[in-house]
């Protein structure tokens, strides 16, 4: 009943059975392009999947400024250093908007916080690999950002209202941060030969986890026929790849960088990119918790949380009169 | 609370390294404030509508204000923002939507329905006589 967004936590759901009627007017109301608002009845199945990738997006967000972050002091420059300032707090600001959009489907952000430092949710796998140069943080804010942007479109025209609004103010946001990690890479390629090595070297590392960005090959599924009948899931994870190397490799290739896949070529007669299958082991292996940095990104948002607490605490003093600081 | 696969970890980052955090600790976090949530209107310019955007969590009006500056403003212009408590917030439901469906049959309040030039135009001709005296 609250206006956008907010549904108590600890409310019950509807335990309304899920006839075959209510599955169809369900589905006619999407069919017919209207959106799905928290007040709405929807198939138990409905709200936990997206809850499931609502959260995990905006674990992704918050996780995914860190190896961002951990390059503001060292940027080259003080307009890059305040670019890369205010990308971050968009990505922060990301997340901070898909909480509230997740927290509509009846799990508080207080809990979504807990499964993510506790390692029982996941986020984005690319978040897991170090930013080792200046120019992986180049190569990330360009091409990380750029896949982060093909899904997120995909996923603003799906049915669930309080998550396409949200990735409405997303996807605006974005657009910047694709400009400035171009910029960034675009000015590496051309530049002296250390500068193209070193971009050439992050673009090397990159690719595998990029490949892997999409996630595995999911078009066999009858799970995510019906997540897609449902708009939940929007293209399968294999035509958003083919987006993203549509729009992408011609650009890399554009700059005179190479890509470390030697089959790589776009299909004439099938209009689609062919390219060697990235090693799914590995992504398993990363995504499980061994991956290079998996460790480092829980322990940091722990020590955030941690060292953050006594500020929790100050604002929420009711009597006290001097930690207000809006003026 | 140390458990055994609690390992130091080795940051690139200088200052992560310098807070000797260490890894593979799965306990819960205790102590989580859970705030209220606070509906976020933005206005652009003195004069335009506050439009709704979005919402914070706050424990309090002054802080949802803050957050609403940080999360709402960041980019387009800003003239005012006002914030309210989601629990505050009346809303209808989306199940009895067919309260609102009556405007078509409510003709009288449509300006075209209105049609009175044929009916001059007929006064005229029948040279502005009164009807029952035509
Ligand atoms: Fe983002
Ligand atoms: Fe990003
Ligand atoms: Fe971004």
């Amino acid at each position: 009943m609250y206006g956008n967004a907010y549904i108590d936590p600890n409310e019950k759901f509807s335990s309304e059975e899920e006839t075959p009627e209510l599955l169809a007017a369900f589905q006619a109301r999407i069919d017919a392009g209207e959106k799905i608002e928290p007040q709405d009845w929807m198939p138990a199945m409905y709200r936990k999947q997206l809850i499931r990738m609502i959260e995990q997006h905006a674990h992704s967000e918050i996780i995914g400024s860190l190896p961002e972050g951990t390059w503001i002091t060292r940027a080259p420059g003080f307009r890059r250093k305040l670019a890369l300032m205010a990308k971050v707090q968009d990505e922060v600001g990301h997340a901070q908007l898909l909480y509230s959009a997740a927290e509509t489907l009846g799990k508080s952000r207080e809990d979504m916080m807990n499964d993510l430092i506790t390692g029982k949710s996941k986020y984005s796998n690319i978040f897991n690999y170090p930013a080792l140069t200046w120019a992986d943080s180049a190569v990330i804010a360009w091409l990380v950002d750029a896949g982060a942007i093909v899904n997120q479109l995909a996923n603003s025209k799906g049915s669930y209202g309080p998550y396409c609004r949200a990735l409405e103010r997303i996807c605006y946001e974005e657009s910047f941060h694709l400009k400035y990690g171009h910029d960034n890479v675009v000015h590496l390629a051309t530049g002296t030969k250390k500068q193209r090595e070193m971009v050439q070297a992050a673009m090397t590392r990159w690719w595998t986890p990029l490949m892997h960005f999409f996630g595995p090959s999911d078009k066999a599924s009858v799970h995510s026929d019906t997540l897609m009948r449902w708009k939940v899931k929007m293209a399968s994870n294999d035509a958003m790849r083919q987006q993203f190397m549509d729009m992408y490799i011609p650009k890399i290739w554009d700059l005179g960088l190479t890509l470390p896949d030697p089959l790589l070529k776009k299909n004439t007669e099938t209009g689609l990119w062919d390219y060697t299958e990235p090693d799914w082991e590995e992504f398993k292996r990363v995504i499980n918790g061994d991956g290079p940095c998996n460790a480092e990104r829980l322990a940091v948002r722990r020590m955030a949380e941690e060292n953050g607490k006594w500020v929790a605490r100050a604002i929420n003093n009711e009597e006290a009169e001097h930690v207000r600081p809006f003026a | 609370m140390a458990t055994e696969d609690q390992t130091a970890i080795e940051s690139l980052d200088p200052r992560i390294g310098r807070a000797h955090l260490s890894g593979g600790n799965h306990e819960d976090m205790t102590g989580l404030l859970h705030f209220q949530t606070y509906e976020v209107f933005h206005q652009n310019k003195r004069g335009a509508q506050h439009k709704h955007v979005g919402i914070v969590h706050a424990p309090n009006s002054d802080m949802a204000l803050l957050y609403a500056k940080e999360q709402f403003a960041r980019r387009e212009q800003t003239a005012n923002i006002w914030v309210a408590p989601s629990s505050c917030i009346a809303a209808t439901e989306y199940a009895d939507d067919d309260i609102f469906t009556t405007t078509p049959e409510k003709l009288y309040r449509n300006p075209a329905t209105y049609k009175v030039m044929d009916r001059i135009q007929a006064f005229k001709e029948r040279g502005m006589t009164p009807s029952d005296e035509a």
